[in-house]
């Protein structure tokens, strides 16, 4: 048996019969490493001796609630080895974003996500590469090394979560976070035939997430199937009082939602009976590739095999998302980079002698290209005389992308919305770097979902010319449940996730 | 353009990036391209649109002011590419002239 291939659930039913142990579990996927990751270099630092102590640890934890009778009762990822985008900090374990300007930073707290993953016995093997401060959709913004997309090596596994999807596309994990700002879960989900799950805005606490744009950021899942991703949303949702804007609400049982604690499923022909699907027109506009326009209508047709019913429904101000995202996202990054000074933590240069002088030498070198030019963006968005007419604008404009969805899902009462995560398959190295503007419209589809703070799935939907299709599906606010529904309940209907690419 | 090199330079000391000529040269032209694109907002009426800073609906989140331990000033300090002696402080070049 290939350890490294399992699922969550998988692994955790195995390691229920004791058929394997958890440093058995965390070898194999370490050796995987060993195998496959000098070719998609998906791994920024790797903590392979403290993965294995901890290993042993859950593998003794595991034998003594065997011993009281208790196996079914362990924590829910004990012994489950996991990737984490460097975005997110891991108390004693180097973390970047993906940056020179903290590539010596070690934090000395975890993240609220963290503390949950690792209470429930998760096990740290490495932190993955990303684009810088999750700047990018394809993860050639990494100050370190350009990530590649297992399906076909000369290509970008997406961004800016890229490391953590390319680790799962080539089982280098069981599972992995990523952060979506404005798509850099979903989008490297889609291009490496992996799910990834952005929660309702508010959801997860980003408490020790370094910050990019703080009204837009969310940590997400990215997982092999949904059932797994609703296992890793139950555990890292809920309020953390240290984050004023998680909020307070009740952690639903996502795994009971998509059935995945029935063993004997019952054999329901059509379990999206009265679910109302809504395909939203500018969805499938100019710029659509055709393979990709393709795989997503077969899966909507699947969708209404099981006894879903699609209707049309208009979202008017999609083409208005990527310059508000562009303007609002950019504003809200200058000013969080702005603590990035030379002073506190990371890098700073040293061969000046007048502070305001380091500062800006620091600044000027430690930041990539793109990262310097959203600071540029931002500042310039934020200044006086241009306010008005580029952010406060923005933020208007964002109060019509939110009315769009509140109104397919109120006055035409859908469920869910479904539509492509990314325009095209993933694009080859090196293709949109020296485009901004061609590179941010490989998140067309997925920047008003965040804009609008609603939940968002991306699953496995199909191949155009051997490459991934993803296909997203879109829920009301705190709705991931009925969401999660609709991605099982395709996965179930289909095979697309269980094919791998060949390394 | 709708930026020039000018206005650019000024964008980047309000930033405090240190940008070469040539990054200068790239960023006026790359930036001016966005904020082209970024023009069609203005084809939308927004005149009674009011703004949205944050979906979420949560206003004046409020906790107890209790005291509670914050992290060993060590580590605090860990991290800082320059300290005191004593490791007390943050050290940083001359703010003051003589």
């Amino acid at each position: 048996m290939e350890l490294h291939r399992l699922t969550i659930h998988q692994a955790r039913a195995l390691l229920e019969k004791s058929e394997i142990s958890a440093t058995e579990l965390t070898r194999a996927v370490l050796d995987r490493i060993d195998a496959v990751d000098a070719r998609v270099k998906a791994y920024l630092t790797l903590v392979a001796e403290r993965a294995l102590d901890q290993a042993r640890d859950a593998d003794a934890r595991w034998a003594e609630y065997r011993r009281a009778g208790k196996g079914g009762e362990t924590p829910p990822l004990l012994g489950i080895p996991m990737a984490i985008k460097d975005e997110i900090c891991t108390r004693g374990v180097r973390t970047t974003a993906g940056s020179k300007i903290l590539n010596n930073f070690v934090p000395p707290y975890d993240a609220t996500v963290m503390e949950k993953l690792n209470a429930a016995g998760a096990i740290l093997i490495g932190k993955t590469n990303q684009d810088e401060f999750a700047m990018g959709s394809s993860t050639e913004n990494s100050r370190y090394f350009v990530t590649r997309n297992p399906w076909d090596l000369e290509r970008v596994p997406g961004g800016s979560s890229g490391g953590s999807a390319a680790a799962l596309a080539a089982d280098e994990t069981l599972f992995a976070l990523g952060t979506d700002t404005g798509g850099s879960v979903r989008q490297p989900a889609a291009l490496t035939n992996t799910v990834g799950l952005r929660p309702t805005y508010g959801r997860v606490s980003r408490y020790g997430i370094i910050a990019f744009a703080s009204s837009l950021d969310q940590v997400g899942p990215m997982t092999k199937d949904v059932r797994d991703a609703a296992t890793i949303l139950r555990v890292i949702a809920g309020h953390d009082p240290r984050e004023a804007t998680s909020v307070n609400l009740p952690v639903p049982d996502f795994v009971g939602a998509v059935g995945a604690f029935n063993k004997t499923p019952p054999q329901d022909k059509t379990p999206l009976q009265n679910m109302r699907v809504g395909v939203p027109r500018e969805y499938f506009a100019a710029g659509l590739q055709p393979g990709v326009e393709r795989a997503v209508r077969d899966a909507i047709r699947v969708l209404e095999s099981l006894g879903a019913t699609a209707q049309e429904v208009t979202l008017p101000h999609t083409d208005y998302a990527l310059p508000t995202y562009y303007l609002l996202a950019p504003a809200e990054a200058s000013a969080n980079l702005a603590r990035y000074d030379g002073v506190k933590y990371g890098y700073r240069h040293a061969e000046s002698n007048e502070m305001w002088e380091v500062m800006r030498a620091t600044r000027g070198d430690g930041f990539g290209a793109e990262v310097k030019r959203r600071i540029m963006l931002g500042a310039y968005a934020l200044s006086a005389g241009y306010y008005d007419a580029y952010y406060l604008k923005a933020q208007k404009v964002r109060t019509l992308i939110k009315q769009d969805f509140d109104r397919a899902f109120d006055a035409e009462r859908v469920d869910v919305i479904v539509g492509p995560t990314s325009p095209s398959v993933a694009f080859k190295i090196g293709e949109r770097v020296d485009d901004p503007l061609q590179m941010y419209l490989a998140d067309v589809f997925t920047l008003s979902q965040a804009l609008a703070g609603i939940p968002a799935i991306s699953i496995p939907c199909g191949f155009d010319q051997g490459l991934p299709v993803g296909l997203q599906i879109i829920a009301r606010a705190f709705d991931e449940e009925r969401m999660l529904r609709v991605a099982f309940a395709y996965e179930q209907a289909t095979e697309w996730h269980t094919r791998k690419a060949s390394l | 353009m709708t930026l020039t090199r000018v206005q650019v330079q000024h964008i980047a000391e309000l930033a405090k990036l240190k940008l070469s000529d040539d990054e200068v040269d790239r960023m006026t032209q790359q930036l001016s391209a966005i904020l082209d694109h970024a023009a069609r907002l203005q084809e939308l009426d927004t005149d009674d649109i009011p703004p949205t800073a944050s979906v979420v609906p949560l206003q004046n989140v409020m906790r107890d002011d209790q005291v509670v331990s914050s992290l060993p000033r060590e580590q605090v300090l860990a991290n800082a590419p320059d300290r005191s002696e004593d490791g007390a402080f943050f050290r940083v070049k001359a703010i003051l002239k003589e």
